[in-house]
């Protein structure tokens, strides 16, 4: 047996990578069960995990768990290419952004509620305008922003929470799944 | 409440922000104004103009018979209309600035405007 040329070695960084991603994609799954009276008002739990993830494990990893996720989850939910994958994308890719700025905030004073309120309000805001340059281009996209701004407050602040517990009641070193 | 307990101040102030934001783009969900008056139109001319104010109901002639608009505080409808596909009848209340419902067959519409004018269509 020749040996292969190339070796591939999984560190435990890429287990970690993985499992959280997994968490994340499955909250993914339950987020779009869960039934919306609007497209684009949906409670984001995947964020959940983005959020301790960057608390915890630093911004590089959140980025790859939440790339994984939005690219895991449109193949599950078969979105994959579809505008709703690139809606998701932008609004990953701004929300991202946003947290990289945000955990810059002097955390005494900014926790993961204020991080998680303003990765939402990023993520819309890139799906806004996404939408308006690319889909429909037409002012009639922002009618409904009010609704969607205060839909990111709400689950935003929701989601902020929850990380917040997971965090206080999970010890730092052992790594969440 | 234990939940507090998560909170730190400056998410208080982020919280405040994200509530003055939503505030602030309220207005939009009455961009174009608010429905004002119902434009009824017979063969592509007005017919008759509504102020969306009190009650009543609007028999409209055309070469197929008789449309009956009804015209209320804020909004109007199609009730009854000869033409063979009812479109304009089923698309019920119109509310909103911009709004049209249009009974081909008999050649009649029924159109809200509000304080500014908006367009149902641009071409460049």
């Amino acid at each position: 047996m020749t040996a292969s040329v190339t070796e591939l070695t999984i560190t435990a960084e890429d287990r970690r990578v993985a499992w959280l991603a997994t968490a994340a994609v499955t909250l993914s799954l339950v987020d779009a069960a869960i039934p919306s009276p609007l497209p684009g008002v949906k409670p984001g739990l995947a964020n959940i995990v983005t959020l301790v993830v960057l608390i915890r494990y630093g911004w590089a990893t959140a980025v790859w768990v939440s790339g994984l996720r939005v690219l895991a989850g449109s193949l599950l939910l078969g979105y994959f290419l579809a505008p709703g994958f690139f809606l998701a994308l932008t609004g990953t890719t701004l929300s991202l952004l946003t947290l990289g700025l945000a955990r810059q905030l002097p955390g005494r004073w900014f926790g993961p509620v204020s991080l998680s309120i303003l990765a939402a309000f990023a993520h819309i805001g890139g799906q806004l305008l996404l939408a308006r340059l690319w889909l429909i281009p037409h002012n009639g996209v922002f009618l409904l922003t009010p609704v969607f701004a205060a839909a990111a407050l709400v689950f935003g602040t929701i989601n902020g929470l929850i990380a917040a517990k997971l965090l206080a009641d999970t010890p730092a070193a052992e790594p969440a799944r | 409440m234990r939940w507090l307990a998560y909170v730190r101040p400056g998410d208080w102030l982020v919280m405040a922000g994200g509530a003055a934001l939503v505030g602030l783009t309220l207005p939009m969900l009455w961009q174009g104004g608010f429905a004002e008056r119902a434009i009824i139109r017979q063969d592509g001319q007005v017919f008759a103009e509504f102020e969306l104010g009190s009650r009543r109901d609007v028999a409209v002639p055309g070469p197929l018979g008789i449309t009956l608009v009804a015209i209320e505080s804020g909004r109007a409808r199609v009730v009854a209309d000869p033409g063979p596909r009812q479109y304009c009848v089923r698309q019920g209340w119109l509310a909103r600035p911009g709004e049209i419902a249009i009974c081909a067959p008999n050649r009649v519409s029924v159109q809200i405007t509000g304080r500014t004018r908006t367009y149902d269509s641009l071409s460049y």
